[in-house]
């Protein structure tokens, strides 16, 4: 299975990474190749098999809601690349 | 000689006063210094491990220490720490210092470990040979022109070349058990929910696991014996019991039926590892255990289900990395999506982007069903080849890997013919089992041949006690590289 050029492109901007011009072409062959290997899951009947979602097939586990931590805002803010008076700073997206 | 001992040895002499912890931490931190060059860690934190030896070496004297107080270690850098950065192998968190400890660091520190350093890794566990790291490939003791195979190849590389006792890994396909066979070492994959992810940089969530890397079975139990256990922390951790690991280790294992998979021996698989796997199984035999025939019938198309699960997870999980709350944001953009998309593109390398864009992919509208839901399905059908074969049998012997170490080089620019060599690994974390990776011999150039055991669900003391009885009457893996010995 050959991947389009324009796929690609779209599947970058869903996944939000701005491949280079350039390499799009390399893309293309890259995943074309690992799709191939992947449609050989086509020569396994599964008609009428469960999907399985957890290796153990069984529900997660739920906690109560209940507040455990203090409040490490200064701390998570400190690995921020950008941070103001306790907000996270980012581009402007409201004019 | 005290790096060529086992852990088990190193606890012994701390006991009995034949050596210090900070004499051991010294010991190892030359070590890592000399052996520079095979790149095994990305991060030493020397400073550090000579505070926490001397505390260690305290509470010995005070009648405090336990057995384990002192005995230096290496976790893989997945593992979230606070003393040093946790950079996942990536650009994106080169300077990434995590505010908490993983629960295996924290766990391996509360029973007296000594953290060493941060070993490499490909980058967010993505790869077989630790070529993908963003801080350079990690080499093979047993020959530097080839991988230590990844991705755990940092840990595997730093304990063959005995830079620290054991160390810590995870495995997603195979991303213990491979190193381990390339690097002739012990390493063990629990079942899945055994050991708690809670600080584990999470790649495919379904699929992750921690586990031990060590040179024997008996240390890799002394570590699992620390790591393993429910954690509140990560809803997917199990509540099961843990058994005593050290305590069975010495069972008799005879009358236990090993299943031998045909599809495990086949012409794919190089010569002298087919040969080094009918020498161990018959050593098994000699041992008591019995060999039968069995099939994992859909075993092939383990290597297409993991490329769709294992993508679509990480195109989730991944997607954390936005450049806004932690981690590497380019330098120069306009607006919100521009800075998104050039942090990503800047910040991963090749391999993750491609993963991310597959899993997106498999994901999005209209192929969801012919990949995801169709790749879910199979999964199941793979999980349920392994319940009917342990209806036959106890464990499922086979090579790890289809061939020994490869070149360097030799297989990053083609990503599928990489993927192919997580073969006989991958099936096992989609069935969610256990396994072990041992030493069972060497090909023609030297290089160590792993095989694998593959158990029932929290069936780990089971492996535990196969291989330690295996390593009772054979030597593989008290074999060295030369140049380490």
């Amino acid at each position: 299975m050959s991947i389009h050029k324009s796929t690609i492109e779209r599947i970058a901007n869903l996944a939000r990474i701005g491949i280079d011009a350039g390499n799009i072409d390399q893309y293309s062959r890259d995943l074309s190749e690992i799709l191939d290997l992947v449609k050989k899951m086509d020569s396994v009947s599964t008609d009428n098999v469960e999907p399985l979602a957890h290796p153990q097939d069984i529900e997660l586990r739920l906690r109560p809601d209940q507040v455990t931590e203090p409040n490490h805002r200064e701390r998570l803010q400190n690995m921020a690349p950008a941070t103001d008076q306790g907000l996270y700073l980012v581009p402007k997206i409201i004019e | 000689m005290p790096y060529r001992q086992t852990l088990t040895v190193l606890s012994a002499m701390l006991k009995q006063g034949k050596i210090s912890a900070v004499e051991l931490v010294r010991c190892y931190l030359d070590r890592i210094q000399r052996f520079q060059n095979l790149n095994a860690f990305i991060a030493v934190d020397e400073e550090g491990a000579l505070i926490q030896a001397e505390s260690a070496d305290q509470l010995r004297m005070q009648g405090e220490a336990t057995n384990l107080t002192g005995l230096p270690i290496a976790h893989k850098d997945i593992f979230c720490t606070r003393a040093l950065k946790t950079t996942c192998g990536s650009r994106m968190l080169e300077n990434f210092v995590s505010p908490y400890d993983a629960t295996v660091v924290e766990r391996l520190a509360k029973v007296g470990f000594i953290s060493i350093g941060k070993t490499n890794m490909d980058e967010f566990a993505m790869g077989s040979s630790t070529e993908t790291s963003y801080f350079g490939h990690t080499c093979n003791p047993w020959d530097r022109n080839r991988v230590a195979g990844g991705s755990s190849g940092g840990s595997a590389a730093a304990v063959a070349a005995r830079l620290v006792p054991a160390a810590t890994g995870t495995d997603t396909g195979g991303s213990i058990r491979q190193p381990a066979a390339f690097c002739g070492l012990t390493g063990l994959k629990p079942s899945y929910g055994r050991v708690s992810r809670y600080g584990m940089i999470a790649y495919a969530s379904s699929l992750d696991q921690g586990g031990p890397i060590a040179q024997t079975a008996e240390d890799a139990a002394l570590l699992l014996q620390n790591m393993a256990g429910l954690d509140r922390k990560d809803s997917t951790s199990l509540d099961r019991q843990v058994p005593d690991y050290m305590a069975t280790l010495n069972r008799s294992i005879s009358g236990l039926k090993i299943g031998v998979p045909k599809e495990f021996f086949d012409s794919s698989v190089d010569q002298s590892i087919l040969t080094a796997a009918h020498s161990a199984l018959a050593e098994f035999e000699k041992l008591g255990a019995q060999l039968i025939d069995i099939s994992l019938p859909n075993s092939a198309a383990g290597i297409p289900c993991y490329y769709v699960i294992a993508p679509a997870e990480a195109s989730s999980n991944l997607s954390r990395f936005d450049g806004v709350r932690y981690g590497y944001r380019t330098e120069s953009y306009g607006d919100l999506k521009e800075m998104y998309e050039k942090t990503r593109n800047e910040g991963f390398g090749a391999e993750v982007k491609h993963r991310i864009m597959i899993g997106t992919f498999a994901l999005s509208t209209g192929y969801y069903d012919a990949y995801y839901r169709k790749a879910q399905q199979i999964r199941r059908i793979i999980a349920e080849d392994f319940r009917n074969a342990f209806y036959h049998c106890d464990y499922i012997a086979g090579p790890t890997t289809p061939t020994t170490a490869f070149l360097l080089g030799e297989k990053i620019s083609d990503p599928v013919s990489m993927y192919l060599s997580d073969i006989f690994t991958i099936t096992v974390n989609l069935a969610g089992i256990p396994a072990i990776s041992m030493p069972v011999g060497f090909d023609n150039k030297g290089l160590p041949i792993g095989l694998q055991l593959t158990g029932p669900s929290f069936d780990e003391s089971g492996l535990l006690n196969m291989t330690h009885r295996y390593q009772q009457v054979t030597d593989w893996h008290w074999q060295l590289p030369k140049e380490y010995l």
